[in-house]
């Protein structure tokens, strides 16, 4: 996204380009607009759950197989996708952050952890209370489940060694190997029905071929999938203004921003 | 409509406990994340603005 130079002190006149591609990597210009976005990303998400939901329970059919304990897949396929998806986001900006060493990448990476680790518990528990009706056991050491959990582990890690290191821009480093070296986990974790003869099923939705499931149960689960997309990025937004504020207290901008609230 | 009535829908086929007790507690987890994050920011924002007055008071 560009920004407008126009208001920019710290612009040369008349120099479009620098039009800068870094202008809301500087937190004094991204949190105002994280604040203006969370509201929209925050209702995009009710609507799409409502209408998830709605579907999930009252257009899709009961599964022949399994009855209508499949429903749970409407949640745990989604959180799934999302705690994959959610680590290479991280990663990516941990990385961003350790070649740029811009402050946002860090702690846009610290921000997406927690929410990646909420939805790979989840994925994990509602797969447990998905496997017990199905598989008759709620939890087995397959290659899938495993790697999943090795998942949670890897956000748990991030979390702690954020923690444990005072010294804000040293912990960012730190944390940004990790999450680098643990990104290998999540094709290990997709690939993983692939590569080993596992108990669990193979991919829902495959590039190649046709879905295997209902329509209707498909786009209740895209649906699904669209609505925890758009919850992460409202509280990921959130959570990185905290951030902001926390690290940033002492700059003019937050005083002032502050002041102009009262 | 599935489910014909209230009581159909909530027993899911017998597979009630484990499809309500998955979505029970992603709602759950949905509101513990979105609680502790509002209860961040306000003690945030309530720090900072304990400092400026200090530091108002003080200058």
């Amino acid at each position: 996204m560009l920004g407008n130079p126009k208001n920019s002190s710290d612009m040369a006149p008349g120099s479009p380009s620098r039009w800068h591609f870094f202008w809301f990597s500087s937190p004094k210009t991204f949190y105002p607009l994280a604040g203006k976005l969370i509201p929209f990303f925050a209702a995009l998400s009710a609507v799409l759950c409502a209408i998830g939901l709605y579907i999930s329970f009252f257009v899709a059919p009961t599964d022949a197989q399994q009855g209508d304990a499949y429903r749970i897949i409407f949640i745990h396929v989604p959180a799934a996708w999302m705690s994959m998806f959610l680590y290479v986001v991280m990663a990516c900006w941990a990385a961003l952050g350790l070649v740029l060493n811009t402050r946002m990448s860090a702690m846009m990476a610290s921000a997406i952890a927690p929410t990646g680790a909420l939805f790979t518990f989840i994925a994990l528990w509602t797969g447990a209370l998905w496997g017990k009706p199905t598989w008759g056991a709620w939890w087995v050491w397959d290659a899938r489940l495993t790697s999943e959990l090795i998942l949670l582990f890897l956000y748990f890690g991030f979390m702690a060694l954020e923690g444990a290191i005072d010294d804000a821009r040293r912990a960012d480093k730190a944390c940004a190997i990790l999450a680098i070296v643990g990104v290998v986990n999540v094709p290990v974790i997709y690939f993983s029905v692939k590569w080993w003869n596992t108990l669990h099923q193979g991919a829902s939705i495959s590039m190649k071929a046709a879905p295997s499931m209902a329509a209707t149960m498909l786009v209740g689960m895209l649906i699904m999938a669209l609505a925890f997309w758009m919850y992460s990025i409202a509280v990921i937004l959130s959570r990185v203004r905290c951030i902001i504020l926390t690290r940033e207290w002492r700059n003019d901008w937050v005083a002032e921003l502050l002041g102009a609230k009262r | 409509m599935n489910w014909g009535n209230w009581s159909n829908f909530w027993a899911m086929g017998g597979y009630g406990l484990y499809v309500w007790g998955s979505f029970a507690v992603t709602l759950l987890a949905i509101l513990i994340e979105v609680g502790m994050l509002s209860a961040r920011r306000t003690r945030i924002l309530g720090e900072l603005g304990t400092q400026a007055t200090f530091r108002n008071n003080t200058d």
